[in-house]
């Protein structure tokens, strides 16, 4: 089966050619073909989806259809369904049923989009390669044997795979960007307030930004506009108003001014990447855009701030999980301080409490000032640095990631090596600015991610630059396992 | 800098994790290798920089003090691990 786009889906719902229910069965049958292998789903919504397809079915009838009135689709297993299990990728959450919907969700199902399931993650999103999910890794559909990145590596296999044509994610350091370069997909993390968190179960909330994966930068325009805008349940979401995406898809990038980050190209950089990458500019100065260097300074500091911020904030959010309430409750416990602590030693996994452990150290009495203080200013001076370059810049661009897929179990022993692997992502979320990836090439075989970066509420420009790329290269048409 | 096992075991206490005996060394070399890499900021000059409230320096919205939740605790109740007439059950606190 050849891999469809999700527009090439809703054109064909549009003009008769098929239905969401045969859609919706297709998608279904390729989870079962090849879901086995990649094991990117923790949970497939059959009954739901086909009642969900015929549901669809029947408005199309009624004249009733939205632009996206049909389509299968995938949620991450973060985003709270009312009546579906959501894990997170935890065992914590193993048998939580959320009594209510996420935003996002209750959005893109009033647009008539028809979920199949809810795609495997790094337990809690801590992770860079899906490996750290309690549902066990995912794989990448160019090599099994390597990791699909996450820690929205579910979603990002799936679209690869062609097992749906696009799903949600959410990008804490990276977990979108990150995985669609490895898997040779678009994925779009919007500025931070943009789409909003209410039922996102919360990692890092300074961070923490929904958005999408797809096979192309048209479609994730198509879901994010969509998912996109001012929700009263999330004290941080945006009041700004929602541009209409598709509008500027195609606006000229005659005159346009690309910065690129000299930082971005350190040691690091797997050298194949680094001429992918270089390509790439050299499409965007043939569509006429300028291309010119410029310096972020203290960027090199995103690594170690993220690890400051980022677990102090989860080790915050993750509190909540305490075996009362809800979630994994360890039995038999004698005192109210042994369940506690019972319960988060069996209901977490090592990763996750590695991060706990990190936050609640950097938060401790006496160290809040070296620590947690000390990142809030390093972020504001990355943060200064992107605003400065904005100054002179339309987009920035640069790699997403310093090497294609690595393989399974690689680094899975030493977390600061896997730290390291956010390097080029993490910038934009500690600055809370929109980002994307798309393919843009091959190294060792494996896709390579281009990473353009916008300024605060710019996903028109960025979402514009990467479908004008992908009018001139046909990267994002390569698909796994062609042969 | 280096983390004893000391500094491990009350570390997770604030966190309520318990961690068994055999955890605790990979604890000490995991985390020692983690704050050493977060350490790397201590060398970034950081003099008169206000610490970043908000990324987008946006305000905290306020909202008209009304009530617009209704009460859901039956349904919420249905995923807790122990209930009792509608209260939550844990291990005894008070003798």
């Amino acid at each position: 089966m050849e891999r469809q786009t999700l527009s090439e889906q809703a054109r064909a719902l549009q003009a008769g050619q098929v239905s969401s229910r045969e859609l919706t069965q297709a998608s279904l049958e390729r989870i079962r073909e090849l879901d086995p292998g990649l094991n990117t789903f923790i949970n497939v919504c059959e009954a739901e989806a086909l009642a969900d397809a015929d549901a669809a079915d029947a408005a199309r009838g009624r004249g009733e259809a939205g632009p996206l009135t049909g389509v299968p689709f995938a949620h991450k297993d973060i985003f709270c369904t009312r009546g579906v299990a959501t894990t997170c990728g935890s065992r914590m959450l193993e048998n939580f049923v959320p009594p209510y919907d996420a935003t996002v969700v209750a959005r893109l199902k009033d647009a008539g989009l028809v979920c199949v399931g809810k795609t495997n993650m790094d337990e809690f999103a801590m992770g860079s390669s899906n490996e750290t999910s309690y549902f066990g890794a995912v794989k990448n559909p160019w090599d099994p044997a390597r990791t699909p990145g996450g820690s929205s590596g579910g979603s990002a296999a799936a679209v690869a795979a062609g097992l749906v044509a696009a799903a949600t994610g959410t990008d804490t350091g990276g977990s979108i960007r990150q995985p669609a370069a490895l898997t040779g997909i678009t994925g779009i993390k919007p500025t931070y307030g943009r789409v909003s968190r209410y039922g996102m179960i919360a990692f890092a909330s300074s961070l923490d930004q929904a958005g999408v994966l797809a096979q192309t930068a048209e479609d994730a325009a198509q879901v994010l506009q969509l998912m996109a805008g001012f929700d009263p349940h999330d004290s941080t979401s945006a009041q700004a108003e929602v541009p209409d995406y598709a509008a500027t898809l195609n606006a000229d990038l005659k005159g346009k001014r690309i910065g690129v980050p000299r930082e971005f190209f350190d040691a690091g950089l797997d050298a194949e990447s680094e001429q992918a990458v270089r390509a790439a500019l050299a499409v965007f100065e043939d569509l006429g855009a300028h291309v010119d260097e410029v310096s972020l300074p203290h960027v090199g500091l995103s690594v170690p701030t993220y690890y400051i911020v980022a677990p102090a904030e989860a080790s915050s959010n993750l509190s909540r999980f305490d075996g009362v309430r809800f979630g994994y409750r360890h039995e038999g416990a004698e005192s109210l301080e042994d369940l506690y602590k019972l319960t988060r030693q069996e209901g977490f996994g090592a990763e996750v409490k590695r991060r706990i452990m990190t936050g609640t150290y950097v938060l401790s009495a006496g160290y809040y000032d070296a620590y947690y203080l000390k990142a809030q200013q390093t972020r504001e001076l990355i943060a200064e640095d992107f605003q400065a370059a904005f100054k002179d810049f339309d987009l920035l661009v640069g790699p997403t990631t310093p090497t294609p897929a690595f393989r399974l179990g690689e680094k899975t022993d030493d977390p600061v090596q896997m730290y390291l692997n956010d390097i080029y992502t993490i910038g934009v979320n500690l600055a809370g600015l929109p980002g994307i990836s798309v393919p843009c090439g091959f190294a060792q075989g494996l896709p390579v991610g281009l990473q353009l970066m916008g300024p605060a509420f710019g996903e028109p420009q960025v979402l514009n630059f990467a479908h004008q790329y992908q009018q001139h290269t046909d990267w994002h048409r390569q698909a796994p396992g062609a042969s | 800098m280096a983390l004893s096992r000391q500094d491990v075991a009350h570390i997770a206490h604030l966190a309520r994790l318990k961690v068994s005996d055999d955890e605790i060394d990979e604890y000490v070399a995991k985390l020692s290798s983690i704050i050493e890499l977060v350490a790397q900021l201590q060398a970034a000059d950081t003099q008169g920089v206000t610490p970043m409230a908000h990324p987008l320096d946006m305000a905290q919205r306020l909202r008209p003090d009304q009530v617009t939740e209704s009460d859901q605790r039956e349904s919420f109740q249905q995923n807790a691990p122990d209930v009792v007439d509608g209260l939550y059950r844990v291990p005894r606190v008070i003798e």
